[in-house]
């Protein structure tokens, strides 16, 4: 019986995950997935277990707490958190099965002299792995909900150290597995490798982040498919390697959305180059009134407005669709531009703009976009910086350089909304700004929005 | 060398389980477009989540006396599905939105 369901279950696993990567079929997918592990979940509390004690009271509580939580928690969570969010929940993956994984070596070794080496193999792995995850995706929690730590935090020698950290991790496991009877050697193993995971994220910038939780999702999912082996349950085993692969495929095409390789990446990539950059030869930056803005967007005849995070922040996603339907009225043909990596998760700004109720035909892709500008009149950034900094294509000199952007200048004009004159998250100024047909707005995207929104209705 | 080739003897099965499954999870996401990869994160993450079948299993076959492993693995059970269910019911809104939007389109 538990069997059939264990079957069962593996089957919608892979089937929702399937149905997940299709937008029409989507939703149905995350629902086959859930209630495929919802039967995973009973079978292995009703599977027949030698000398099973059962303990259900210890089962059931944690479960019904944490179902509880977990619903209140996705119910309440802003859609502009959503990245954070995720990297918390795959933490919490992460120290599930550190924690699992610890208790089930402290079982083997007080149950027999002779426990098979390669159980206590798989499970160190697992366990270093785990707590990799763990801290990491803190840290990248800790990047992506603040600006403080969003630098790169590079020591001196990261690399030697990183690598050391490493070595050593290996020498503690065949230690402890020489002379099990000591944990001492098990706590430090499992300290070097939380501090692991925090020196394998530190040095990536905030910007990356989205590459790094995918990266830790395969790794938690890693970790479940070396468990499952332990436990000897082929869902857990299945459901793991699919994670673990899916997590590295997302990782991959993720990179490849921002044009880099995984290695660049994982370095650092994003600074080092950046100083040298020729921003120094800035020109003057021109302002636009409110309502100069307005006119000139009532008259347009075609607008695209490019969001980035700025509006997630603001959580002007709402006040967006309303200046779009004023547009509308008078005509105006009104697009979305979609960088792939806007915002801080590809897909990030779909969510925000679906969550506003914007139409998805409204939303057009880099490539789309790029055919289109040459037939706009006006290009409305908010809140994006790197994603339309034309020193990708032309600097080569420039951190950014390579990166597929996009081209808004080739728009008759251009208007950015942006808070103040900083630079964006990869820490480059934009040449953009300061171009002959381009004006700012400044201000918070809500309040900028807000005042245009105003000005709008008043023509 | 003889021990390897025993073990991969022995657990041929598990291998091309893992062979396979492997294929299938590069195969399942190689298409998806750009507009999905944040649900798509959050859903994998929750399929992750079944780490806490194994907290199951090691609870169910555990002496009650034993209170230590007994503590640590209802920790990583209650851990495990906040991950599992949080995971599911935000995925779960994240792709309702969309399909909100298809029902207006």
């Amino acid at each position: 019986m538990d069997k059939v369901l264990f079957l069962i279950s593996a089957f919608l696993l892979v089937w929702g995950l399937r149905l997940q990567s299709d937008p029409a079929s989507a939703s149905k997918g995350n629902k086959y997935a859930s209630v495929g592990m919802l039967i995973a979940i009973i079978s292995a509390i009703i599977m027949p277990i030698e000398n099973s004690y059962d303990n259900y009271s210890w089962i059931i509580i944690p479960i019904i707490f944490s179902a509880s939580i977990g619903y209140i928690i996705a119910k309440k969570i802003e859609m502009t958190s959503m990245p954070q969010m995720v990297s918390i929940f795959n933490g919490l993956g992460g120290l599930s099965a550190v924690l699992l994984s610890f208790t089930e070596i402290n079982k083997w070794l007080s149950y027999t002299e002779l426990y098979p080496q390669f159980v206590i193999v798989v499970l160190l792995v697992s366990l270093f792995i785990g707590s990799v995850a763990f801290t990491g995706s803190l840290l990248a929690f800790a990047k992506l909900d603040g600006y403080k730590w969003s630098e790169k935090l590079t020591l001196p020698f990261q690399h030697i150290i990183n690598l050391i950290l490493l070595v050593s991790i290996i020498v503690l496991s065949f230690l402890f597995i020489d002379n099990s009877a000591d944990t001492n050697y098990l706590y430090i193993l499992i300290a070097i490798s939380l501090l692991y995971g925090v020196f394998f994220v530190a040095p990536i910038g905030g910007a990356d982040m989205p590459v790094v939780i995918s990266l830790l999702n395969s790794f938690t999912g890693i970790t479940a498919a070396l468990t499952g082996v332990i436990f000897d349950n082929k869902v857990m085993l299945l459901g793991g390697i699919l994670v673990g692969a899916a997590g590295t495929i997302l990782t991959v095409l993720m990179c490849q959305a921002m044009n880099r390789s995984l290695l660049n990446v994982l370095v650092g990539g994003f600074s080092s180059s950046g100083s040298s950059s020729k921003s120094s030869e800035q020109g003057d930056i021109k302002e636009i009134t409110d309502s100069d803005f307005a006119v000139q967007l009532f008259y347009s005849q075609k607008v695209i407005i490019v969001p980035g995070y700025g509006l997630a922040v603001a959580q002007a996603q709402k006040l967006c669709k309303e200046i779009q339907e004023v547009l509308e009225s008078n005509d105006v043909e009104v697009k979305y531009a979609i960088h792939p990596v806007a915002g801080r998760m590809p897909g990030h700004m779909n969510v925000l703009l679906a969550e506003a109720d914007v139409d998805y035909s409204k939303l057009i892709e880099l490539d789309e976009a790029n055919s289109d500008f040459k037939s706009t009149d006006v290009a409305v950034i908010i809140g994006a910086n790197d994603v339309v900094n034309p020193d990708a294509i032309d600097d080569t000199a420039s951190p950014l350089y390579g990166m597929p952007i996009l081209k808004v200048w080739e728009s008759n004009s251009t208007v950015v909304l942006k808070r103040s004159m900083s630079a964006g998250y990869a820490g480059v100024q934009n040449p953009l700004f300061f171009r002959e047909n381009n004006k700012m707005y400044f201000g918070d995207a809500k309040d900028s929005l807000q005042r245009l929104s105003t000005e709008l209705k008043n023509l | 060398m003889s021990e390897i080739f025993n073990f991969l003897i022995q657990n041929e099965v598990l291998i091309y389980l893992l062979l396979f499954t492997v294929l299938l999870g590069f195969e399942v996401i190689s298409k998806v477009p750009s507009v999905l990869h944040t649900p798509l994160m959050s859903g994998a993450n929750a399929i992750s989540g079944i780490v806490i079948l194994g907290a199951i299993i090691l609870i169910r076959s555990t002496d009650p006396e034993n209170y230590f492993t007994l503590i640590l693995a209802s920790i990583a059970l209650f851990i495990g599905s906040i991950n599992v269910f949080g995971g599911f019911f935000v995925t779960n809104r994240m792709l309702e939105m969309f399909n909100k939007k298809k029902k207006n389109g």
